[in-house]
């Protein structure tokens, strides 16, 4: 079992607020990932739920009850550190079983233990180095060792592949939704990466300055965003946002289209525009447009584009894949 | 060419000070060597004659010289022992958000500062005089007699001296160390729920081995060179160490051929002391 209640969450360092008010409920097994820019307090929940940080007011409800007082070993759930924390003179044995040997396991069982995780992990032929003698992923992989032994109520990630490099983050990325499968348990998982976002949660909980903007699977936020900050922040590249005469048009405040929703031609459209930048990946090419009073357009075209900078082209939004936003952010729908 | 021309600049512009350095270092030990060998002595100047390995034989061969020995050996340990000990339990201490922090800090590193005569003066007089010190009128004021320090226990009274002076050493570079504990494992220690006493004896403990060897090293060298604690007190009969014998037989006794043959002594010792604790640096570096 492993379901977490936040209920009106809050969390202040001195006068400063952080997390003015979190309501959330998290299923048995959901994989659930928590995602914001740099300061929004993704972390500072998380470690809420830890018991790393005490709460200002509110209950954290695990399994039914409340835990917000509870010490951190209290509570049943394990973390995966940024920065791994693992222990640096024991060995990849030791810090694995060290959680099992501060709760006085007996002897037979954590042994038993650790060699299934490290079989689970691929860990078994590095059990006797140290840390500092493993790859980044080893290390990745230890830290979650150290995680799974435990027999945790829920994991909670702390944007566990940021030290990575980029190929081997994409590895982990699998390794870890494979461990999601077949434990079933309760994870949360905090980034700032809309990639890793989409691709591993069940549900994406967006944070912004403290407040949780919307939570929803990843295509519900892709395709029905609830505001103009969950629409900027779920997509890449960036959906564009015209304001003025455009958006009357839709009575709306603001209009919102992603790059991929825009239609290209070099004779006639419904914006008109100049090619400013064009960026080349292979299968895809991003053309930066000056539209003239609608601003700077961003439009994906499939494969390369034939025109290049400075030709001049007409765009045209796509029906039904125009978000409206009022005056205050929200969606108009 | 041009990178030849800045090597040979760079060896020209280092020379000097290596130079000096050098002869800093080796004039005064070839001439210490020197003057090991001869019979010198200040009642008979100008009568030096060479003799070989006499003064070694005279100064090894010297009861005070075992005496000595030990007692500089007693008092590296026990000043070591107490200054580690004491160092981790004062860092783990000022570690801790306690009320007025900084000045604590301030005050426990303070004794460092103070001239080693100028501290056993203080002490001598003031805390461990029989009659007009502090511990006097301590124990007088519960019933006690009072210890007169110098005279019963004098090597106990300088490594009190000693360990005080060097305790503030320890406990600044132990805490230093505590705080550069990285912050994420005392949070992973923090989930595995590890009790106060397995978490200092797992977590911290070994985070502190390279700060203590350097500790160890560096207090020993200075420890085998204590002189201004013993002589000051007026302790150097029955607590003197290697560099007290040195000093007393080069100028109490005007027998420099002696004092250099047990200044050469020291060196020996020191260099043997240094070997096996430079090693054991290694390996603490490496692991």
């Amino acid at each position: 079992m492993g379901t977490i209640v936040l209920k009106d969450v809050q969390k202040r360092f001195g006068d400063v607020t952080i997390i003015p008010n979190a309501n959330l409920a998290i299923e048995n097994g959901e994989f659930v990932v928590f995602v914001g820019p740099s300061g929004c307090g993704k972390s500072t929940l998380l470690r809420l739920i830890a018991g790393l940080e005490d709460v200002s007011a509110g209950e954290i409800i695990i399994d039914g009850s409340n835990a917000a007082q509870l010490p951190p070993a209290k509570r049943g759930l394990s973390m995966v550190f940024q920065s791994y924390a693992l222990y640096p003179h024991m060995s990849v044995r030791n810090n694995i079983a060290f959680g099992l040997k501060m709760a006085g396991q007996p002897k037979a069982e954590i042994d038993a233990k650790v060699a299934k995780a490290a079989q689970v992990l691929n860990l078994a032929d590095y059990l006797d180095r140290k840390p500092r003698q493993l790859s980044g992923g080893q290390r990745q992989r230890v830290a979650i060792g150290r995680a799974i032994v435990r027999q945790p109520k829920a994991f909670l990630f702390d944007e566990p592949l940021s030290n990575l490099d980029a190929a081997l983050r994409v590895n982990m990325r699998i390794e870890i939704m494979q461990l999601h499968k077949s434990l079933g348990a309760t994870m949360i998982y905090v980034t700032h990466d809309q990639v890793e976002a989409m691709t591993m949660a069940d549900r994406i909980v967006v944070l912004n300055k403290g407040n949780i903007e919307q939570v929803g699977s990843p295509l519900e936020l892709y395709n029905r965003p609830d505001s103009l900050f969950v629409a900027g922040f779920i997509g890449s590249p960036k959906m564009n946002f015209l304001t003025g005469e455009a958006a009357t048009k839709h009575q709306a405040h603001t209009i919102g289209v992603r790059p991929e929703h825009i239609a290209l031609s070099d004779r006639a459209g419904e914006w008109e525009g100049t090619i400013a930048l064009a960026e080349h990946l292979g299968a895809d090419t991003f053309l930066h447009i000056d539209a003239g009073r609608h601003g700077r357009l961003t439009v994906r075209a499939a494969g390369e584009y034939h025109l290049g900078p400075g030709s001049k082209i007409w765009l045209t939004p796509e029906k039904g894949r125009i978000h409206r936003f009022d005056d205050k952010g929200r969606a108009i729908r | 060419m041009a990178t030849q021309q800045t090597r040979l600049l760079g060896k020209l512009a280092v020379a000097p000070s290596v130079i000096v350095l050098f002869l800093w270092m080796i004039v005064p030990l070839a001439l210490t060597i020197y003057f090991s060998l001869l019979r010198y002595n200040l009642l008979d100047p100008g009568n030096e004659s060479f003799v070989g390995f006499f003064n070694y034989e005279y100064f090894l061969s010297d009861p005070a010289f075992f005496a000595a020995i030990g007692n500089s050996l007693k008092l590296v340990f026990a000043v070591l022992a107490i200054s580690i000990v004491g160092g981790t339990l004062l860092a783990l201490l000022l570690d801790q958000a306690i009320v007025g922090r900084n000045i604590v800090r301030l005050m426990v590193i303070a004794p460092f500062f103070i001239m080693p005569t100028v501290s056993a003066l203080v002490w001598k007089n003031m805390f461990m005089h029989p009659v007009s010190g502090l511990f006097a009128w301590l124990m007088k004021s519960v019933g006690l007699e009072p210890i007169d320090w110098f005279a019963q226990y004098p090597l106990t009274a300088v490594i009190i001296m000693v360990a005080w002076q060097w305790l503030p050493f320890a406990t600044l570079i132990l805490l230093t160390a505590i705080q550069s504990l990285d912050e994420e494992q005392k949070e992973a220690a923090e989930m595995d729920g590890t009790p106060p006493i397995s978490y200092f004896y797992y977590i911290v403990l070994p985070h502190l081995a390279r700060p203590i060897t350097v500790v160890i090293l560096i207090e020993t060298i200075f420890l085998l060179n204590v002189f201004a604690e013993i002589y000051v007190t007026g302790s150097g009969g029955p607590a003197g160490n290697l560099p007290y014998l040195v000093y007393f037989q080069g100028l109490l006794n005007f027998d420099v051929g002696g004092a250099s043959a047990g200044g050469i002594v020291a060196v020996v010792l020191a260099n043997i002391v240094a070997f096996f604790l430079i090693r054991m640096i290694g390996r603490n570096l490496e692991g």
